[in-house]
């Protein structure tokens, strides 16, 4: 690689690296930060670029605050672009879990500490209901995914030990299929509407 | 062990459509149930504290039990497993990949997929509350947990208030009331 292409894959990585903090806020909370940084100063990207990948960000599996630097880093330098880019991202998030799980592994017997955690294991429950509340919004537009989901929550709570979540999954996907085949039969009309916003620290 | 850590965050990086709250049962079997690095009570510390912490929740679980099994390598291994599926994904089909999404047939699967994810959301809560004790009979602790909880709801529902803020202000409340 010339000098450019190690300078280029430099620049990436420290834009990428200033834009992490930002995603603390949501992957979504990236766009203003990305428009400024990528298209307005460095001009590597149109606006109407912007738009695209993170519709391509959102529609593969995974956190769209790290899809959207991998696959604008591979739009302006190639697979070298798509690492730098994607490692810059990371590595404030990193730095930050690495020393919140030292100073837990180092604290979690301190009374005070445990006594803490006891409360906060009560605001986990109300954090993944939100959660639940939020995909439930975007998920539920009928009787058939209702039932779906209650389905779901039955087959966990009484075969949990005979069912691995990724068979559940699979499953969802091959039910979701068939259920609007024979929606289709049985002349409903289904809503396929587009995900909503999620905020990304639930993703 | 490394390989372990890889493949297990390597698989939940594969299946990890809408959002880390859904992959927690996933986390779960693999963490606790099938390699035993760690205890369910345990495992439940961890996702207050990845919950706590800026960034995707997925990513800040590989971290944290990579961190915690095998020092700061293992916490890269399992953060590299988690990413590498989408980043190969990216790179390997990117707007292929987009347009796919956009077909009929790959949007039923996402209508039954969202379902499925938002039933595995409201399992792990119900699976938390279980390993709180929330579900035993009434006693001061039991009522405590449950004000606790609808406490923090009412924060993120109504205030719309960031994790952050409000885990802090409960551990607060953890360290006077229990403390």
């Amino acid at each position: 690689m010339g000098i450019v292409r190690w300078k280029l894959m430099w620049q990436l990585f420290v834009t990428f690296l200033k834009i992490g903090p930002v995603t603390f806020g949501g992957g979504y909370a990236m766009i203003p930060v990305i428009e400024r940084e990528v298209v307005e100063k460095r001009k590597w990207l149109q606006s109407e670029d912007v738009a695209d990948i993170f519709a391509v960000s959102g529609s593969v599996p995974g956190a769209i605050a790290i899809n959207s630097a991998t696959f604008i880093g591979y739009r302006i330098g190639g697979v070298m672009g798509a690492v730098a880019a994607t490692i810059g991202v990371l590595l404030p998030t990193f730095c930050i879990v690495l020393l919140l799980s030292l100073f837990f592994l180092e604290m979690k017997d301190h009374p005070k500490v445990a006594a803490a955690f006891v409360s906060i294991r009560a605001t986990i429950v109300a954090l993944i209901v939100y959660a639940a509340y939020k995909t439930w919004k975007t998920s539920a537009v009928d009787k058939t995914t209702i039932g779906m989901i209650a389905a779901t929550v039955a087959l966990l709570y009484f075969f949990n030990q005979y069912i691995h979540p990724v068979i559940l999954i699979i499953g969802g996907a091959l039910a979701g299929i068939a259920m609007i085949w024979l929606r289709k039969k049985l002349g409903f009309k289904t809503k396929l509407h587009k995900e909503e916003e999620v905020y990304d620290y639930m993703i | 062990m490394l390989i372990d850590l890889f493949i297990t965050f390597f698989m939940i990086g594969l299946v990890s459509f809408g959002g880390g709250y859904a992959m927690i049962p996933l986390i779960q079997e693999q963490v606790v149930n099938r390699h035993g690095w760690m205890e369910a009570q345990q495992f439940t510390d961890v996702i207050a504290l990845t919950g706590m912490s800026p960034g995707p929740i997925a990513t800040n679980i590989a971290i944290f039990i990579g961190y915690e099994q095998q020092g700061v390598l293992g916490a890269v291994i399992a953060m590299l497993g988690t990413i590498l599926p989408s980043l190969l994904l990216i790179l390997g089909v990117g707007m292929l990949f987009y347009k796919i999404s956009e077909h009929p047939l790959v949007q039923s699967s996402f209508y039954g997929l969202r379902s499925v994810i938002t039933g595995l959301i409201f399992y792990t809560a119900i699976m938390f509350a279980g390993n709180n004790g929330m579900f035993t009979p009434l006693s001061w602790y039991t009522w405590s947990q449950i004000l606790i909880f609808a406490g923090s709801l009412i924060a993120f529902l109504v205030f719309r208030k960031h994790p952050v803020s409000v885990i802090v202000i409960s551990g607060l409340v953890g360290i006077a009331l229990y403390g």
